[in-house]
């Protein structure tokens, strides 16, 4: 742990913008009461992954060594959620909404991860980045330093709504229908921290396209996905968005279902919200597995879950922010630094560059300018990278950088001439690969590396197919070269395997005796359309046969095509039975005596095992309002302490009278799902639903915690001294506690008695 | 005003002098025994993998208190030793422990069998930074501060201040 972090609160003074300073104070109080041992393990797990901190491997204390499984001794025996041991490292995720990145943001993400992370900022499959082995107490500064150039991390993970991603090429796409960037914006920051959305069972997932053909923001596998589409209207052209809903991929993936055709861009707010309060109120909130939006969709049928949000949207009280961004859409645009200009003909080009031009090239709309992809291996840029990002993007573009679901990084207005040069300085750096969106630029999630819940090192696939294609060159090959590869460590489908042409999930198989590393086999799922279809399942090979497998694969494809054919249509004509036959010669695993290498996985040497699977975090902890409500009233009353030893008697006072009032709103709020804001309602409420009915009693001082809350409201404003300020917050304290007791005893399962 | 003593996370890089024959991938394997045999005074977790990454950095053993890598930033391999948690005594203390774990995990990695004659570290070229930008920026301020330490217990090498000022406090040391 950094012994810079208590600095960087003071060195940033106002750069942290509000709310986000409060909150990031907020989360260092917490950090100190989890410390104490005063904030349960499963609030605080929620706490710290609704700000995108996030469990890794081994962080349960135990870890195979490929012998045996060794306890890992970490210093503290304190943890940071149910079986998470505090010093074990963890993972930073951090928002990119719309992938949109400048050259600040690029600077700060290469110090972050140089000095808190392992030197590398890794992009995820949705536009997020992620930094790995982060210390929970170092994840305060580290926050503070991203909120300093305008990045939150707020709902990262947990059940909340995860980061809004969009085409990378929105704006200056060919085909788009509009720039839907202002949209994807108004949208991340309209629901991030909304009262309705924060009580889901699962996550939700938002993307938007430009247009229904291309997969840069694979819609139809979201929970959310709106698609620009505009209409004549009175002779005006309407904006507005074909909305998809209940998509989703994981171990029962689903294809989103059409919600309307049209839905006008005034109401693509409202809507989102209306539908987060439905899936709010009636989605799974007790089995994870069946907790996301696609379940609920199902269980009702779309029409009746149509109806709902309809309804739901009619009572929806009107909010200023549904439209107010809307007068800035037609005027938003990104613009170059330089003039349009075309690549010269006759000019110099650099060796490799012709290569490059054809794979990481795209000719924008706006002639004269083109987009350029940076391809990233597995995701991954170093510090050293990230600077150069942020350098080329100051000299040849206005900061305009954007990550991609495919991994990698986009520069977008380039002024064309200006390419061999930018292509230079990238090649400099190692980012100037030519294979980006090729059968090369294999994706992946983290798998068995840092993931708690990978089965198999789809990293390690990803990294020897990408390294023995590129050896080929199959990204020049006229048949395969498109093709895409995406693997997954496991079923729950972070690499987006389904949506692959050749795509891979972690399994395993128990042969000879020994656990063995497969991985399942998905053909044909087709990445345009949005995502439009989804790969056939056809069956389980040893990790170390993949690559052979690709090879046979490709090579049955470009041997047997027809004119124009698909590799989506070539396996559907040969069939199921057909691709299943091609697998089979690949299945047999050689006793472990003869060829050990099948027994452990790619990248790691060890022997296979499965004991080193964890507890999933990725759903977050199903923790209701009043769980953080209590807690925030009790980091209150421990803010009102450090104010008392600061010597401020008046806002010790206050504080400790306010967390009081917090507690007590917070069980009015679980008990009859409103509370009032004004402290005298809240204290007639309370009195009438808690104190005269008893609920709320004590069974050995029975209503003393209530009359000293009581006393408190009557007091307010009586200025107090050091002594009777320190009374107060005692005072606070124990009501506190006596809220917590209260709900647990409204909560608790009645125990039948025994004869 | 930099405070020698208040800087921690100090991170030394011994270069290698020939590592023309030895393949990264070993690497791995050797990081994953020197967990199990548990070979340094540090708690080893686990290793990462980046040896896809050019320039990048290469293969790492994950420690609680500290990383070893075999790292290859700006193309150059070399072992990085990278201290996370706080070292105890001045500065000048500190540098020696770091410097001492580096030499150390040098002379284990030239033992071990698959890097056996292949791999040669070169004992009198390495770089030290400081992993902190608020306790060290690369700054003139800085490196008047740590200057007098670093050449005193580098004492016959040249310690030279390298980098830009985005980059992290860095000095190359280089026997005279």
């Amino acid at each position: 742990m950094k012994a810079s972090n208590l600095g960087w609160k003071t060195q940033l003074g106002d750069r942290v913008p509000e709310p986000l300073a409060t909150e990031l104070d907020v989360f260092d109080n917490e950090i100190a009461l989890k410390k104490q041992g005063k904030i349960e393990d499963r609030v605080f797990a929620e706490t710290r992954l609704r700000r995108g901190a996030y469990g890794q491997r081994y962080d349960n204390g135990q870890r195979s060594d490929g012998k045996a499984t060794r306890t890992l001794n970490y210093p503290s025996a304190n943890t940071k959620g149910p079986g998470t041991l505090w010093d074990a490292p963890g993972m930073q995720r951090i928002k990119i909404p719309f992938g949109g990145l400048d050259a600040p943001q690029l600077e700060m993400l290469a110090d972050l991860c140089e000095e808190y992370s392992d030197g590398i900022a890794h992009i995820t499959t949705r536009q997020d980045v992620q930094l790995h082995f982060i210390h929970i107490e170092d994840t305060p500064a580290l926050m503070r330093r991203l909120a300093s150039v305008g990045i939150t991390t707020r709902e990262a993970c947990g059940n909340s709504v995860r980061n809004v991603t969009a085409c990378p090429i929105a704006g200056v796409c060919r085909e788009q229908t509009f720039d839907v960037t202002p949209y994807a914006k108004a949208i991340t920051y309209f629901l991030l921290g909304h009262p309705d959305a924060q009580s889901f069972g699962r996550k939700f997932k938002i993307a938007f396209s430009g247009c229904r053909e291309n997969a840069c923001a694979l819609v139809r596998l979201h929970d959310f996905g709106a698609i620009a589409v505009t209409r004549e209207d009175g002779g005006k052209t309407r904006r507005g968005f074909e909305l998809w809903v209940g998509g989703g991929l994981g171990p029962v993936p689903q294809q989103a279902r059409l919600y309307d055709e049209f839905v006008p861009e005034e109401e693509i707010l409202p809507v989102s919200q209306a539908i987060a309060r439905v899936f709010a109120r009636l989605g799974e909130k007790k089995n994870r597995n069946t907790a996301r939006l696609k379940f609920l969709v199902s269980k009702l049928g779309i029409e009746e879950f149509k109806k709902l949000v309809a309804a739901e949207r009619e009572i929806l009280p009107y909010d200023p922010r549904w439209t107010d961004y809307l007068k800035d859409v037609a005027s938003y645009a990104e613009e170059p630094l330089k003039p349009p200009s075309l690549l010269q003909i006759d000019s110099i080009r650099p060796a490799g560059f012709e290569k490059w031009h054809a794979n990481n090239v795209y000719r924008q709309r706006q002639q004269g300018y083109a987009t350029v992809t940076i391809a990233l291996p597995l995701g991954d840029i170093t510090a050293t990278q990230l600077r150069v990002a942020a350098d080329v993007s100051r000299k040849y573009l206005k900061e305009t950088v954007r990550s991609t679901v495919e991994q990698n990084l986009v520069l977008r207005w380039v002024s064309e001439a200006d390419l061999p040069a930018l292509y230079s300085d990238l090649k400099q750096a190692d980012l100037a690969t030519p294979v980006a969106g090729t059968i090369v630029d294999v994706s992946s999630c983290p798998g068995t590396d840092t993931c708690k819940l990978g089965i198999a090192s789809s990293r390690g696939l990803a990294g020897e197919l990408r390294m023995r294609l590129a050896s080929k060159n199959a990204e020049l090959d006229e048949a395969i070269g498109s093709l895409r590869i995406k693997v997954s460590g496991c079923f729950n489908s972070c690499g987006q395997h389904h949506v692959a042409d050749l795509g891979f999930y972690g399994v395993s198989r128990n042969k000879n005796g020994y656990t063995v590393p497969h991985f399942q086999v998905l053909l044909g799922g087709e990445w345009s359309n949005n995502a439009g279809s989804y790969g056939l399942a056809i069956g389980a090979v040893p990790s170390k046969r993949i690559p052979e497998t690709v090879d046979r694969i490709t090579g049955r494809y470009r041997a047997e095509r027809l004119q124009g054919e698909t590799f989506q249509a070539f396996v559907k004509r040969i069939g199921k039975a057909e691709c299943k036959k091609m697998l089979d010669e690949f299945t047999a695993v050689p006793p472990h005596e003869e060829d050990a290498s099948f027994y452990s996985d790619w990248g790691d040497p060890r022997e296979f095992t499965l004991g080193d699977i964890g507890i999933g975090e990725c759903a977050g902890e199903v923790v209701y309002p009043i769980d953080f409500e209590l807690v925030a009233a009790e980091r209150e009353v421990f803010e009102a302490q450090l104010q008392l030893e600061a010597g401020n008697v008046e806002k010790a006072t206050r504080g400790a009278y306010e967390s009081m009032l917090h507690g007590a709103q917070a069980l009015i709020k679980y008990k009859f799902l409103v509370a009032p804001e004004d402290p005298g309602k809240i204290v007639d409420d309370f009195r009438t639903q808690f104190y005269d009915t008893e609920i709320f009693f004590d069974p050995f001082v029975r209503g003393k915690f209530a009359q000293d809350f009581f006393r408190a409201h009557e007091e307010a404003g009586v200025t107090r001294t050091v002594e009777t300020a320190h009374q107060l917050i005692e005072e606070a304290q124990l009501f506190i506690e006596a809220c917590y007791s209260c709900y647990a005893r409204m909560t608790a399962v009645p125990v039948k008695a025994t004869a | 005003m930099i405070n020698p003593d208040a800087v921690q996370h100090i991170n030394l890089k011994v270069f290698v002098s020939d590592a023309g024959a030895i393949d990264l991938a070993d690497a791995v394997g050797v990081f994953h025994e020197w967990i199990r045999e548990s070979v340094c005074p540090e708690m080893l977790i686990d290793v990462a993998d980046y040896r896809h990454v050019p320039a990048g950095p290469g293969v790492l053993l994950i420690g609680h208190e500290a990383n070893y890598s075999l790292d290859n930033r700006e193309n150059r391999l070399g072992l990085l030793y990278n201290r996370k948690a706080a070292l105890e005594g001045g500065f000048r203390s500190r540098i020696e422990q770091a410097h001492r774990a580096a030499l150390v995990a040098c002379d284990r990695l030239e033992q071990e069998a698959p890097f056996r004659g292949k791999l040669k570290f070169d004992r009198n070229s390495l770089e030290v930074f400081i992993n902190d930008r608020l306790l060290a920026p690369n700054s003139d301020d800085t490196w008047q501060a740590l200057k007098p330490q670093l050449e005193s217990h580098f004492s016959g090498f040249t310690v030279e201040r390298r980098g830009e000022p985005r980059d992290l406090f860095r000095v190359s040391v280089t026997k005279r």
